[in-house]
């Protein structure tokens, strides 16, 4: 399974959506209803899953499906992101 | 002084996932009790208990997410909000919600989701922590979720006093609405600690009956060959209602709440004090408060946990405070523990909804395996057989570590 693929699943598994519905730009707090506490939840689901570390400043950039996957690809590929 | 009546219940125990099933369970004499099957307990001296079995989640929370997100105790005490409500028949979207609130208590919190953190802490570290750890274990949110789902925005409380915990909950809610802080009030108590960490630890201060051979016998209120008490899950809602409020909306009136009286042995942290003066001066002052004389008491809902000591000491206190009415066949004892178990937090919520519908319907359950009685515990038990009997006036004990007391008295409403 890809990486976005697999990041996907982790955000749909977490809000309780379908990920084949999955709106890879909707706002997780705005469209989707996420609170702090999902977002926190979701971070550390991405770093268990993909080994990776994501500072506070990074986790608060990620924002849309499409800005995780663009931010996990990036560090998995030990090129992190420079948001 | 403002009164306040009862004008709905709802309680989730190992007899039912309602008032109406666990009552009628309680009145054939039915056992809840069985081997535990939420965690192996092979290692532990007690591998018994009271649970709650085939409660529906989905049925009160139907996203997945969020229920993940909630303990159970606090599932519990949702789900009971939900029926407390339907049952007085009050119109949320037309009361006034700033004066109507919540004092739901539990004696431990979210055991469950501490302990499965706590592995997480060993085995993957602090940064794997789940955010939802700290508003998934804090005792409060048992009230705190029921005032969102409600949007109760009255005065909302959380107490705590061990095996107490739900009378005195329900006290300090009939309180507030009499002080006039409120009109309306949920009150009572939720439980969900069947856990390998818990029980372990009632085994250790020797709480537990180790009668795991014979499940629906272990738990023996006031029979000599008692050896502790049985745990039990679950959660027991009252709707505590201003008495004028009540009758300007119609409702149907279950019961008044006359007295509430609470004290404290000071003596030691587990073990209560042999002469059971600190009992005695709860239900003292209990029936002080509602001005009834201890001769008129019909009913006592016993603390009755079925430890040694703890049913000795409440009989001691009976018996000082009731003297010869309580050999004189008008007063009934019974302990609802012999068949749920010890629903802890919970168990005084439970327990004050079983006397207000021993008011209400005119039956007292019975006090089962009680074969031989104590030889210091010979009052009415009411020993194996429900009982039709009028009940006006009903008296409910607990008693929790930290040598806490507290009773409740409930009135057959009398306009």
């Amino acid at each position: 399974m890809s990486t976005a693929d697999r990041v996907k699943e982790i955000i749909a598994e977490h809000l309780d959506v379908d990920a084949a519905e999955l709106d890879l730009d909707a706002s997780f707090v705005h469209d989707l209803g996420v609170d702090s506490l999902d977002l926190s939840e979701l971070v550390i689901a991405f770093e268990q899953t993909f080994k990776v570390r994501i500072p506070p400043e990074s986790a608060r950039q990620i924002r849309t499906t499409r800005s995780a996957i663009e931010f996990i690809e990036a560090a998995s590929s030990g090129h992190a992101a420079s948001a | 002084m403002r009164r306040v009546v009862v004008t709905g219940v709802s309680c989730i125990s190992p007899l039912g996932n309602d008032a109406d099933t666990t009552f009628r369970a309680l009145l054939e004499g039915r056992s809840g009790i069985g081997p535990i099957t939420r965690f192996d307990a092979s290692g532990h001296d007690a591998k018994i208990a009271g649970e709650v079995r085939d409660f529906d989640v989905a049925r009160y929370i139907p996203s997945k997410k969020h229920a993940r997100h909630v303990d159970a105790f606090a599932r519990y005490a949702i789900a009971a909000s939900d029926m407390a409500i339907a049952d007085s028949g009050i119109d949320l979207e037309a009361s006034n919600r700033e004066r109507f609130g919540a004092v739901i208590g539990t004696g431990v919190g979210g055991m469950q989701v501490i302990e499965a953190q706590e592995k997480v802490l060993l085995e993957r570290g602090a940064r794997s922590i789940s955010p939802f750890l700290i508003p998934m274990f804090l005792g409060n949110l048992a009230a705190g979720h029921v005032a969102i789902r409600h949007g109760l925005k009255g005065p909302n409380l959380h107490v705590s006093t061990a095996c107490a915990t739900g009378t005195h909950a329900i006290g300090e809610a009939g309180h507030v609405i009499a002080r006039g802080d409120a009109d309306v009030m949920l009150a009572g108590g939720a439980e969900s600690s069947i856990t390998p960490l818990l029980v372990a630890g009632f085994c250790a201060a020797n709480a537990l009956s180790t009668k795991n051979d014979a499940p629906a016998e272990a738990s023996r209120p006031f029979d000599r060959s008692r050896d502790g008490f049985v745990m039990g899950e679950g959660a027991g809602l009252l709707v505590l209602e201003e008495l004028e409020h009540a009758k300007r909306r119609g409702a149907k009136i279950l019961a008044e709440l006359v007295g509430y009286g609470l004290t404290n042995d000071a003596h030691h942290v587990t073990a209560p004090e042999e002469s059971g003066d600190g009992a005695r001066r709860a239900m003292a002052a209990t029936l002080s408060a509602a001005k009834a004389a201890p001769d008129e008491v019909d009913y006592v809902n016993a603390h009755g946990t079925a430890t040694p000591l703890g049913d000795k000491v409440e009989a001691t206190a009976i018996e000082a405070l009731f003297g010869d009415h309580a050999r004189s066949g008008r007063l009934a004892i019974s302990s609802t523990k012999s068949m749920i178990g010890h629903l802890l937090g919970a168990a005084g919520g439970v327990e004050a909804v079983v006397c207000v519908k021993s008011i209400v319907s005119g039956q007292i359950h019975p006090t089962i395996n009680l074969r031989e009685r104590d030889p210091g515990c010979t009052f009415d038990f009411v020993p194996g057989e429900a009982r039709d009997r009028k009940v006006r006036l009903a008296l409910s004990n607990s008693f929790g570590f930290g040598g806490a007391n507290a009773s409740l008295l409930f009135r057959a409403f009398e306009r």
